[in-house]
This record gives structure tokens, C-alpha cells and sequence, in this order.
């Protein structure tokens, strides 16, 4: 295997890590609030490396004469324009929906409930 | 907590730095994309639905977090008549120059007689603007659905 396989693979591995970490942070985490943490940063790391090694791998066999090649380095651009949209998009729709919970009064999680 | 959540009811809605921000940059990109669907519509996935609700989805997100009268002064209710009228007049004024050329309904190659592209190109083009009249008009009536619906029929103030 090349080097540039090798770096794709640590990519995915890294990517599919974070999904795993994300979804099991919204499984197990006690409320509404923290399980949107894990869901808006788990998903917004793994969705850029798993998109970033997708469009290292379409720079494989580079070469500079192929037409064929400057179009996988286009659709490379392409994709790398979507981890970006993702990078601003998520975190903020995430705040939305925390916002919108925390206006109309979920109460966050104690460990300990406070007497009242 | 509970103080904070007063607070945070006594705000409009719209006065979020953070949603501000980001929708802010985010707009010019929705609508660029919107157009890149409607444009390359034949040789990708997409068209002139796709890409006109992607353009409607653009005022729509402004709509929702700087309010319906910001929205209202980017793109005002009488512009959205006249644009919701002129979508489907492009698409059937296509259609109907067609005939008019001496060729069926919405049978491009007649075109050829106007302006002389040649018949294979004009396929093409003809297609190009059926599809944005099409998008014209599905982009004016998404808005305008939201806003009929976000504002229980009245449209001056919603969500």
C-alpha cells in the first residue's frame, strides 16, 4: 500500500471512531442537552475526516497531463466544500435547537435533584 | 435558570449572535448551489425543482432567524407575485414559442428559426429555459408558502 493510502485509511478509522464515540454519547448520556453535545461535535469531526480521506482519495495517481485527473481534483474541491458548509451549519443548528429546549424549559440534568 | 430563561423569553426570537453570524455566511453559498443545481440540472442530479427549492430554502432560513419583515424587505410579497406569475409564464412562453416556430409543444429544435444555434444545441438551451422558469416559480411559492403558514395567514409578523 502507498503512503497516501495509508493516511486515507487513518482518516476512515478516525472518522468511523468519532461516529462510534458520537452515537454512544446519544445513547447514554442522561439529557436532552448533553446528548445534543455528543451528537453536534462527535458528528461535525467525523463527518470532515471521513469526507477529508474521501477526497485524498481522489487524488490517487495524480498526474498532471490526464484530463481525467484535474476532474477528481475538482470533485476532490467539491467535497472538501461540504466539510466546510458542515463545519459552520452543524454547530449552529445545534445551538438553535439548544436554544429553542432552553426557552421553553427543559431542565438540565443533576446528578444530585435540588430541593425546591 | 429560571432567570436566564426569562431573559432569554423577553428577546425576539432573531436576536441570536450566533444563528445571525452563520446564516449571514451561509446565505450567498445556499444560493449559489441553488443555482449550480438549476444550471447543470441535465448533466448532474438536480433541475429546476431541486435547485428552486434549495433558492426558496435560502430566504426561508433568513426568514427564520433574522424575522419575517427582514425577509419581507429582501424579497417583497409583490415581488413574489410577479415571480410566482413569471415561472410558469417562461415555461409555457417556451412551450408555446415552439408552436409558434412551427414545431410541437415545447419542441426545442423549432427554436432553431429564431436564433440559429442549430437544432442539437438548442435542445439543450431549451431545456436550460424550461428549467428556469421552473425554478422561478417553485422558489416564489415555497416562500411564499412559508410565509402564509408561519404567520397563520396574515404576513407581517411570524416566526
Amino acid at each position: 500500500m502507498s503512503l497516501l493510502s495509508w493516511i486515507v485509511t487513518f482518516f476512515l478509522m478516525a472518522g468511523v471512531f468519532f461516529f462510534i464515540v458520537g452515537s454512544v454519547g446519544i445513547l447514554r448520556f442522561p439529557d436532552f442537552y448533553s446528548r445534543l453535545h455528543a451528537a453536534g461535535k462527535c458528528d461535525t469531526l467525523a463527518t470532515a475526516l471521513v469526507l477529508g480521506a474521501v477526497a485524498l482519495f481522489g487524488l490517487r495517481d495524480f498526474d498532471w497531463n490526464s484530463f481525467q485527473s484535474w476532474e477528481n481534483l475538482r470533485v476532490s474541491l467539491k467535497v472538501m466544500m461540504i466539510v466546510l458548509f458542515v463545519y459552520v451549519a452543524s454547530p449552529s443548528a445545534t445551538h438553535a435547537i439548544t436554544k429553542a429546549a432552553f426557552i421553553v424549559g427543559v431542565e438540565p440534568w443533576e446528578k444530585r435533584k435540588r430541593n425546591r | 435558570m429560571r432567570e436566564l430563561q426569562d431573559e432569554a423569553k423577553l428577546r425576539m426570537p432573531w436576536q441570536d449572535v450566533i444563528l445571525q453570524t452563520s446564516v449571514r455566511i451561509l446565505i450567498p453559498f445556499i444560493q449559489l448551489f441553488g443555482l449550480y443545481v438549476i444550471v447543470h440540472g441535465h448533466y448532474s442530479p438536480g433541475g429546476g425543482f431541486q435547485g428552486g427549492v434549495i433558492l426558496g430554502s435560502a430566504i426561508i432560513l433568513m426568514a427564520l432567524v433574522f424575522g419575517l419583515p427582514a425577509s419581507k424587505h429582501y424579497i417583497s410579497e409583490n415581488t413574489n407575485k410577479v415571480l410566482s406569475v413569471l415561472g410558469p409564464l417562461v415555461y409555457c412562453g417556451v412551450g408555446a414559442l415552439c408552436i409558434l416556430c412551427g414545431g410541437y409543444f415545447l419542441e426545442y429544435s423549432a427554436l432553431n428559426t429564431i436564433v440559429p444555434l442549430g437544432e442539437i444545441q438548442w435542445h439543450s438551451m431549451g431545456i436550460f429555459l424550461v428549467e428556469v422558469g421552473v425554478g422561478i416559480g417553485v422558489m416564489s411559492i415555497m416562500i411564499r408558502i412559508y410565509r402564509v403558514l408561519s404567520s397563520a395567514g396574515t404576513i407581517d409578523q411570524g416566526l
